[in-house]
């Protein structure tokens, strides 16, 4: 079963979408997802994979196609990129509210402006709050992985909900590196076709969208989250099922060398395997540090976040976004939120990094390792900081 | 960890060159990434390129910044980047210049190991063309055995198709072609 290659990232999530037998995609291409859906493209072209490919003239409209089609039934695909996923956002909405399984990856690039192409979380950040399924990776194996199990997440008849694989842009996209590749028939066990419990069909018509009065509002909005909130369950049971079938398993937060640790980064993306490398190091020289690398951003796996940071004194929270003018960084907020309600808490510092494709290196994770202990001895003057910025 | 960063300028092929050695150092079985320097790439601007190969997994994402090996397409780009300015102290220069290692060395500057090859005149004539990156991968397995020659062939194939064959006649000729000589203390 399966074998190890050399890829391109982007190349082999369009090969995962591929074995998945996504039946419709419409894309808008944009650095750095263009890869992904050239690929697939030219699959669909060249006779490879059999769907649907609509070729569309903006992302609000790749994403009202996708709503369209997976209305029908079909296994629906795209991916984008920054201003790309903010052309979609009002959709975004609508695709999650209406229970449509479309499966998104979203290389993670910075939002204009100043106009920049390059890497960052800022895209996704801007749409926390759209309702769907959000899933971090931090290698290619992973991109590969979770772009299959992503649909068998979203189809299952207790979810329902749209799901994006975050995987940050350039660093992650436009790597090649070693994977380990499953086959056709190891995944057409393991996900069965799409079947939906309503499709839009002529013959037997139905409303899907229509509006809600004050009346019912509230009671569908309740309804999703509790969906979205329950979807852990699904979510970390699909995980176990791929990791009985290929050896890699996948957490909601996953500890790296973290037990007893006094102190903890928390990281999201790729930025984990680099900050890996600092605690290896930084443990190697007698340092009490280990790291939690959070995966599930939607639903938030508080539960599984309090267990693995209340040991701690403190936490350093790498945010590779920033809420202009707002309390704190995304992650840092959310960390610090689902931390409140313990009685014996960890000190958090938060710190933005890596904005905009700034390079991170093991060294800039031991830098702020130090910088944070400082701050902590002498009492921190700011709740985060901007790493690295010149004066 | 071996770091491999690639000098040359849009269209001379340095990030096609560090895909097919990524692809070939996993084909052996190790770990490797190849990359480029993701920025807004036009034909003729300088452009880098870079490659790790390790036996263990990599875990980096950022750019190589002290090089073991650089390897320079275009010697036109030696004034303008600097390149050697940050490479290991043992590391070694791999350079596409019609110049003898003693000119090269004066022209340049350059102390560390150096591997030179006329592969503009190598491509030309195997290729017809002046495009030199596969040509200067015989030059870097010369210096360097990053990969087995042999674990390239079916990456090339892959990527070139019929243009393959002449592709590794082309390596094969600077491979023979490379001189190397010990850096200069």
């Amino acid at each position: 079963m399966g074998h190890r290659k050399g890829m391109e990232v982007s190349i082999a999530v369009s090969h995962a979408v591929a074995l998945a037998r996504a039946e419709a995609i419409a894309a808008y291409p944009i650095t750095p997802q263009t890869h992904i859906v050239e690929h697939l493209s030219s699959m669909v072209a060249n006779g490879e994979l059999e769907a649907e490919f609509v070729n569309v003239e903006s992302e609000h409209s790749a994403m009202s196609a996708c709503i369209g089609m997976s209305a029908t039934g079909a296994r629906t695909y795209t991916a984008t990129s920054a201003q790309g996923l903010a052309l979609m956002h009002e959709i975004l909405f609508i695709a999650s509210a209406l229970r449509l399984p479309i499966v998104m990856t979203v290389a993670n690039r910075a939002l204009s402006g100043p106009l920049s192409i390059w890497n960052d979380h800022s895209d996704i950040m801007a749409a926390k709050d759209i309702g769907w399924i959000q899933i971090f990776v931090k290698n290619g194996q992973e991109a590969f992985d979770h772009t299959v199990m992503a649909f068998k997440i979203a189809e299952n008849s207790k979810v329902l909900l749209p799901t994006i694989i975050n995987m940050d842009g350039f660093i992650l996209t436009h790597v090649v590196e070693a994977m380990n590749f499953v086959d056709q028939e190891m995944v057409d066990k393991f996900l069965p076709p799409y079947s939906p419990r309503h499709t839009l069909d002529p013959k037997s018509p139905v409303t899907m969208g229509a509006f809600a009065m004050p009346e019912i509002y509230t009671e569908v909005k309740m309804k999703h989250q509790v969906t979205l909130t329950d979807s852990q369950q699904v979510i970390t049971s699909v995980w176990d099922e791929w990791a009985n079938l290929t050896g890699r398993a996948y957490k909601p937060v996953e500890r790296y060398k973290a037990d007893n640790a006094s102190t903890l980064f928390l990281t999201m993306g790729c930025l984990g395997e680099v900050a890996e490398i600092a605690v290896d190091e930084l443990q190697a020289a007698g340092e009490s540090v280990g790291l939690i690398e959070l995966r599930l951003w939607r639903p938030f796996p508080f539960a599984e976040l309090r267990a693995a940071l209340a040991g701690a004194n403190l936490v350093i929270i790498c945010d590779r976004a920033l809420s202009p003018g707002g309390a704190a960084p995304p992650v840092l907020a959310e960390v610090r939120s689902a931390l409140y309600a313990l009685s014996h808490r960890p000190q958090t510092l938060g710190y933005i990094i890596g904005l905009g494709g700034r390079d991170v290196s093991p060294e800039s994770f031991k830098d702020i390792y130090a910088k944070a202990r400082m701050e902590i001895a002498q009492g921190p003057s700011q709740e985060f900081y901007l790493y690295g910025v010149r004066g | 960890m071996l770091e491999i960063r690639f000098h040359g300028r849009g269209g001379q092929g340095a990030v096609t060159s560090v895909e097919l050695l990524a692809t070939a150092a996993i084909e052996e079985g190790k770990f490797a990434q190849g990359f480029p320097s993701f920025g807004p790439e036009r034909r003729g601007a300088p452009v880098l390129a870079f490659l790790r190969i390790d036996d263990q997994p990599i875990r980096l994402r950022c750019k190589i910044a002290n090089p073991d090996v650089i390897l320079i397409l275009d010697p036109s780009l030696i004034r303008i980047q600097k390149p050697a300015a940050d490479l290991k102290p043992n590391g070694i220069i791999v350079l596409n210049t019609n110049k003898s290692l003693a000119e090269a060395r004066q022209e340049y500057g350059l102390t560390h190991t150096l591997a030179v090859v006329d592969a503009n005149q190598i491509a030309k004539q195997v290729l017809g063309v002046p495009i030199t990156n596969t040509t200067m991968l015989g030059a870097l397995l010369r210096a360097t055995e990053c990969v087995k020659l042999d674990s390239l062939k079916g990456p090339l194939q892959e990527r070139f198709g019929p243009m393959a064959a002449k592709n590794i006649a082309a390596l094969e000729e600077a491979y023979k072609q490379t001189v190397v000589e010990e850096a200069k203390s």
